[in-house]
């Protein structure tokens, strides 16, 4: 596997794969498997529809890998490529949605004020093995417009740079900052108040305010 | 200068992200040090991406990774003649 992580190696996998050691893709796509899925279902918000376009897109790679360049990095193309077959699926089913592609943008007020609290104890990462709390966290993620949801899925979410993320959704680098830190304060302002009850208890509490 | 909490609260998420200049980030630090509200809500902010960073948040579906492979399969031989 240590063949295809770095650049290189991943350009000779490539060169491979066209020269006819086809096998070689299952390798080439894997860690792409995981944002390529999770672009889709923050796109479609359908996990059957997410899983089929998944698929879709990895065939559509595969067809068409002797197309790409090199000029940038494999994965940002094969997003690019995964937001593509979301978006001409939306398209298809624009009557059924609810929440139109471009019903806000950049420019647009929004109350992006945080939930002010007077303390805040840390939620562990361990407290996720509780179920509740990555539904939460979910829910929230799933009620953010749709601008501001691929964002963060990219950035805080697959761990993408700046410069990553704004060529796969195919905008600005100051647009992902300015989306990031909207999305991050409406996830603090809807989050932080439901959060405290995971913080571990200890001595006494704290004033929570609201 | 001086800065208030809104003005703090506009830097958060590049503050976090290590983007703020070394003037700005010294002029939150000092509000920070005297200002609870703005440490919790950076806290808490903080607190949310670490969270969501973390692979149990968001998992695949089971079999995903088996019916994607399994598809591509299917699609590789089709193609061995072309």
């Amino acid at each position: 596997m240590g063949m295809v992580s770095n650049p290189a190696s991943e350009a000779e996998c490539i060169r491979r794969i066209l020269a006819g050691e086809r096998h070689l893709f299952h390798e080439l796509i894997r860690p792409c498997e995981r944002p390529i899925y999770f672009l889709l279902s923050s796109l479609l918000r359908n996990d059957t529809e997410a899983e089929d376009a998944a698929q879709e897109t990895v065939i559509k790679v595969f067809r068409n890998l002797h197309l790409f360049r090199g000029d940038s990095q494999f994965r940002t193309w094969v997003l690019s490529i995964a937001r593509n077959e979301g978006l001409g699926r939306l398209r298809k089913n624009e009557t059924r949605r609810e929440d139109s592609l471009d019903a806000l943008t950049d420019g647009e007020a929004g109350d992006f004020t945080p939930a002010i609290l007077t303390s805040w104890r840390e939620v562990p990462t361990e407290t996720l093995e509780r179920q509740e709390l990555g539904s939460l966290l979910r829910k929230a993620i799933e009620a953010l417009p749709e601008i501001y949801r691929n964002v963060v899925l990219l950035r805080d979410i697959e761990e993408m740079d700046v410069r990553e993320t704004a060529a796969v959704l195919g905008i600005s680098e100051g647009a992902v900052k300015v989306r990031l830190h909207r999305a991050r304060a409406l996830l603090q302002r809807d989050l932080a108040p439901k959060l405290k009850a995971f913080a571990p208890k200890r001595g006494k509490l704290f004033g929570w305010a609201r | 200068m001086k800065i208030d909490c809104k003005h703090v609260w506009q830097h958060i998420s590049a503050y976090i992200d290590g983007d703020v200049d070394a003037v700005l980030r010294a002029e939150i630090d000092r509000h920070l040090e005297t200002c609870e509200i703005c440490s919790a809500v950076l806290d808490s902010t903080r607190n949310v991406v670490v969270l969501m960073a973390d692979d149990r948040v968001f998992e695949l579906p089971a079999g995903f990774s088996d019916r994607l492979h399994a598809r591509l399969d299917h699609d590789l031989a089709l193609n061995e003649g072309s």
